[in-house]
């Protein structure tokens, strides 16, 4: 990868952590309640589910779906190497669970909403950024 | 059925101040400018003026808001029986729902709202975003780290509401088939308007040509897709309707109010992204009332970035769920003569960024028939709908005259 573009990185939280920190191990990992199985995202205490205090980390495959994308020209800060994209992505798991992210690897006018990407990390201090690029064929 | 309580408030006057680019002038005396124009414009006395309320109060980054209550309070020596500002409410016009609460419920009788801004001298002061203060990342080079809701959109690079909204357009675009000359029409309607209105900040022609060629911002959207910081303040009096009668103008009745958010409150995780908070407000308003869409003579809706009107079209049912391009297009509906006026003013597009206010202020000016130039002649206006918001923050008013 080229020399790494300006970001601005997460705080971490107890709850946030295992998000940001599972790409160490390759893993894009969610909460999910061990009582009735929902996904949940953003982190937070309690399941929305079910109510119950019993969120776990788990992985899932980094498998997932461009829901939108835009491509983003406006040099909002200096330092940014515009153009780039900026996509919401439903994970394959549970497509009502969505991330916003950046789509790498890929030309801003080969991305179409629906095509098949794959989670890759960008490991910057002490957090791993989950990115997407397009799924192998 | 319950009472529809904001029946019980009225419209009794509307200020505002000087509006315009890099003013360089005190926000505070903006916003005193609007709230004493909007006082004497009821026919009121400031000894009157018995509730105070605002969007978003004083916080934000620099320019975001140019008084908080406490200013005006103090400033005008208020004495009040009912106050509140904040974010944390549906939109900029949350703020006078809660007005229409309060005297409803009898807490104030005369309750004066207000919203001021100052992002265009904030620009030129700082030269630079909001997120200047983040520089560095808050990673080794220093700087300040995201959390809360922001560190889901700014690692990735997601830094203004042009790219989170550009994405909900583009979406609508893959689903209905809505394309970029349609949303070109809610730019060049709003220009062609703003031609009309002496406080607007753009009035020179724009052309569809123009607006195709423009830079381009976040696909789908260019330059003019997205609105004018400005400096400027707006205040609306809202009293309580049984003794709004008696004060200097005709009173405008508060016929129903859209405040409801029932998706998730958040920017990437909402269900249905051709759709935003606007669906909910704007299901809600007509829950409240025997008027129907067809019934509305003007209509003044929200256009932070222009995609968020089309929007706010589908959200009040002026259209089908999917079918506002095709109902802008070639912008005769909605030009001033047309069946829907809409954003008579010239929108926050070319009337500059108001931050919703702007939109209730001329929905009253329409009602009155004082928009000069800019007034819809077509038919006397009788009905008028108010909408601010995009994303998860949205509501709306439905004002009758007298």
């Amino acid at each position: 990868m080229a020399e790494a573009p300006f970001r601005v990185l997460p705080k971490l939280t107890p709850l946030s952590e295992p998000f940001w920190t599972g790409g160490e191990h390759g893993e894009l990992r969610f909460l999910r309640c061990t009582a009735c199985r929902s996904w949940v995202h953003p982190p937070q205490p309690v399941c929305p589910g079910c109510y119950e205090k019993r969120l776990e980390p788990e992985a899932v495959s980094g498998r997932a779906h461009v829901y939108s994308f835009t491509v983003n020209h406006q040099a909002w800060i200096p330092g940014l190497d515009e153009p780039y994209v900026i996509a919401i992505v439903a994970i394959d798991e549970d497509p009502s669970l969505r991330l916003t992210t950046n789509l790498v690897d890929c030309a801003p006018d080969a991305v179409t909403i629906g095509m098949p990407v794959q989670v890759v990390f960008e490991p910057r201090d002490d957090v791993w950024i989950p990115l997407f690029r397009p799924a192998d064929a | 059925m319950t009472e529809i309580l904001e029946r019980r408030a009225a419209i009794t006057g509307i200020g505002q101040s000087q509006v315009g680019r890099r003013l360089f002038r005190d926000p505070l005396e903006l916003t005193l400018d609007a709230c004493l124009a909007a006082i004497a414009d009821a026919g009121l006395e400031p000894a009157q003026i018995d509730g105070l309320a605002t969007y978003p109060g004083a916080t934000g980054p620099a320019g975001f808001s140019g008084a908080g209550i406490t200013e005006v309070h103090d400033a005008l020596r208020l004495e009040l029986s009912w106050y509140e500002g904040g974010m944390e409410s549906p939109g900029q016009l949350g703020s006078v729902i809660n007005a229409c609460m309060a005297v409803a419920c009898g807490l104030a009788t005369h309750v004066l709202c207000f919203r001021s801004v100052w992002e265009a001298t904030a620009a030129a002061k700082t030269g630079a975003i909001g997120v200047a203060a983040a520089a560095g990342g808050g990673g080794r080079a220093g700087g300040v780290r995201a959390s809360g809701a922001m560190q889901w959109s700014l690692p990735f690079r997601a830094f203004s509401a042009a790219n989170w909204i550009a994405l909900y357009a583009q979406r609508h675009f893959h689903e209905y088939g809505t394309t970029k000359e349609q949303l070109g029409q809610i730019a060049l309607n709003a220009r062609r308007n703003a031609a009309g209105n002496p406080s607007a900040v753009y009035r020179d022609p724009l052309s569809l040509e123009d607006y195709l060629e423009a830079r381009v911002i976040s696909t789908p959207f260019g330059l003019y897709d997205c609105d004018a910081p400005c400096d400027g303040a707006t205040a609306v009096i809202v009293s309580r309707a049984e003794v709004a009668g008696d004060l200097r103008r005709p009173p405008i009745r508060v016929e129903a109010v859209g405040s409801a958010l029932r998706g998730r409150p958040s920017w990437d995780q909402f269900d249905d992204m051709t759709t935003m908070a606007l669906r909910d407000a704007g299901a809600m308003l007509w829950e409240r009332t025997d008027l129907r869409p067809a019934d509305v003579d003007v209509a003044e809706l929200y256009d932070g970035f222009s995609f968020i009107t089309l929007a706010w079209l589908e959200a009040l049912g002026f259209c089908g769920k999917g079918e506002s391009g095709p109902f802008v297009e070639g912008g005769a509906r909605i030009a001033r003569d047309g069946e829907l006026p809409l954003n008579t003013q010239g929108g926050q597009l070319s009337g500059g960024r108001l931050h919703g206010y702007g939109f209730l202020h001329e929905a009253c000016v329409q009602l009155w028939a004082e928009g000069g130039e800019r007034q819809v002649t077509a038919r006397e206006p009788q009905v008028a709908v108010a909408a601010a918001g995009g994303g998860p923050l949205a509501s709306c008013l439905l004002l009758t005259r007298g």
